[in-house]
């Protein structure tokens, strides 16, 4: 492989017959072996780690989310279907899974495949359509092809609703590699997280499918509500009465595909703040923002909005909080860049999703826009905690 | 009370005037590049705002609506078709006024300032803020709380904006779109950050 990868090399460079196509070469190249290029000015740190393998690193942490999603994808539908008195499903989606399994809600790999049935199409068309312009950028502008995209797509298929249309994925993809990312020239020079913004464009395109009002169980016909409904409806009783805590923790609900499971969410979590790749401080303000917050609703309390009574803890376990806290908010190109930024960086997110969740009626999920409203002002906040460093330094000399 | 508080806080938020309405457009593309330029041109905003809004809606209630002048006899007067004119006018004035005393007796502010106060004469925010004030049949007190909230917006806004382009300057933009159009596709996705609001019913 490396005799090959080696002797096509001179096709790429510059004058070379392929020269257009260097950026996908590297990429095949970098990525299977250790690049043999150093840095080439002075300041020089020798590790292991690199922005590939650390990127690479984040895409590993979001398996267990990412399975643990296929799995309730499928458990949700399988039940959906047993209820309805369905046997199995038409289309392409019922021969596939008539070909590994049936639809027994019971059983964890019947479950699994049809679950992979809905999540492996939207990631292959995120990839598929989003790598194709991460490619062309790449050739026509001369940088390299970014793993940041790994990162990208995958965090961008694991908070699409499994029931999604492919199309919608597609253009939605489209929308944050572009004008999220490639317009400003690429990984670490966008100032929002490109899948946040592909998110949040299919969001208000398309808010009859995306808004989160109704269920998104993998299953025509089925009808229900998300978590976040209910408790925006029917209050924490009503909540309370079709779930328990330790159900949303662990994440037997309607969702996003990757969303649902705290628990699976904070095994890759943790690998990621052990590993020093997502910043500790982020979590902590977004959990502290998030914690006063709906403190202060639950002591204000009200008699109309039953949102104001959802303690912290059913926040925490609820809609896309925690995957945003842990993949999203901790993006270290969109977020804060100064230590004590990233604290009120987070606390700006943790503040706002209680804000929406429990003031805005026309959303119940709130972490989406609250990430993306933080980004728009992490800049901001780095301004003013260097403005006050180089303040305080003055005072000393 | 409670009412001003969630008017304070939709005019600032919700019904951003950069954000949402897209007025002032032009000084908020133009002087967004350093943050400590947008922060001064937001305070001016803000300060032009609190004192023109209210100040046209004493005009405009006393002199220029529907029966406005029936306290001098004319209750069948309708001069309200003056009123763009009458709006430019005064915050013309009130600019320059604002200029001068501030030359005399708060130079330093002054010269914090320079050139943005003469400019926000022409900025559309403002005129905005007073066409809203007429429409919504807003009250002095009411106007005044609005007006400030939108300053305060705007000038978040604007803010926000400086700080981003300040961080854009490491970009590797596209040729053609480096520049305005840049600013062009940030404010946009700036708006969609701030639709988080919409639907905010207070």
């Amino acid at each position: 492989m490396r005799k090959f990868l080696d002797s096509i090399e001179p096709h790429f460079h510059k004058g070379g017959k392929w020269e257009k196509f260097y950026a996908l070469y590297e990429a095949i190249d970098t990525g299977l072996f250790r690049p043999s290029s150093v840095t080439k000015t002075t300041a020089h740190v020798r590790d292991g780690i690199d922005l590939k393998r650390m990127m690479i690193t984040v895409w590993m942490c979001t398996f267990p989310a990412m399975f643990y999603g296929m799995y309730n994808v499928g458990f949700q539908a399988n039940s959906g279907m047993v209820e309805m008195g369905m046997v199995a499903l038409d289309g392409w989606r019922g021969g596939f899974i008539g070909l590994f399994a049936g639809y027994n809600p019971d059983s964890f790999l019947d479950c699994f495949i049809h679950g992979a049935a809905y999540f492996l199409p939207i990631y292959f068309v995120t990839f598929a359509v989003g790598g194709f312009w991460e490619v062309i950028f790449a050739s026509v502008r001369g940088h390299e092809v970014n793993e940041g995209f790994f990162v990208t797509s995958v965090l961008f298929a694991l908070i699409c609703p499994p029931d999604v249309p492919l199309w919608m994925v597609a253009l939605g993809i489209s929308f944050g590699v572009i004008i999220g990312k490639e317009v400003f020239g690429g990984t670490g020079k966008n100032f929002l997280n490109p899948a946040l913004t592909g998110r949040a464009f299919m969001f208000f395109a398309y808010p009859a499918e995306l808004s989160g009002d109704t269920v998104w169980t993998a299953l025509d016909g089925f009808t229900g509500a998300t978590a976040l409904s209910i408790a925006n409806t029917e209050g924490l009783a009503g909540l309370t009465s079709t779930m328990t805590w330790m159900d949303a923790f662990l994440g037997k609900m309607q969702g996003c595909i990757g969303e649902t499971s705290t628990l699976a969410i904070f095994i890759g979590g943790a690998v990621l703040l052990i590993a020093k790749i997502a910043s500790v401080r982020i979590v902590i303000g977004v959990m502290a923002g998030m914690m006063a917050t709906s403190f202060l609703f639950n002591m204000i309390g009200s008699d109309t909005n039953y949102m104001f009574a959802v303690p912290w803890y059913w926040h925490m376990v609820l809609g896309g909080f925690a995957f945003g806290m842990i993949f999203m908010a901790t993006d270290p190109v969109s977020a804060s860049m100064t230590n004590i930024g990233r604290l009120w960086y987070g606390a700006l997110i943790g503040v706002m999703v209680v804000l929406i969740r429990v003031v805005n009626p026309a959303y119940p999920e709130g972490m989406m826009l609250a990430i993306l409203f933080a980004n728009l002002f992490s800049p901001l906040i780095d301004h003013f905690v260097v403005q006050g460093n180089i303040k305080r330094r003055l005072a000393r000399v | 009370m409670e009412h001003y508080l969630s008017l304070f806080v939709r005019s600032i938020f919700i019904e951003n005037m950069a954000l949402a309405f897209f007025l002032g457009m032009c000084t908020f593309i133009a002087i967004s590049k350093k943050v400590e330029a947008a922060i001064g041109l937001g305070i001016a905003v803000i300060v032009v705002l609190a004192i023109t809004v209210p100040l046209n809606y004493l005009v405009y209630s006393n002199l220029l609506a529907d029966g406005a002048l029936a306290w001098a006899g004319y209750p069948e007067v309708d001069l309200s078709f003056l009123g763009l004119i009458t709006f430019i006018g005064i915050i013309a004035a009130a600019v320059q006024i604002m200029e001068m005393v501030l030359d005399k007796y708060m130079p330093a502010l002054y010269n914090a300032l320079g050139v943005f106060l003469p400019l926000i004469t022409v900025n559309c925010a403002i005129m905005g803020a007073v066409l809203f004030m007429v429409e919504r049949d807003y009250d002095m007190a009411e106007s005044t709380v609005f007006a400030v909230g939108s300053g305060v917006g705007w000038a978040l806004a604007i803010t926000a904006l400086a700080g981003i382009r300040e961080k854009l300057k490491y970009s590797d933009i596209p040729h053609g779109l480096q520049g305005l159009g840049i600013t062009f596709i940030t404010v946009g996705l700036m708006s969609l950050g701030f639709m988080s609001f919409g639907g905010i019913d207070l």
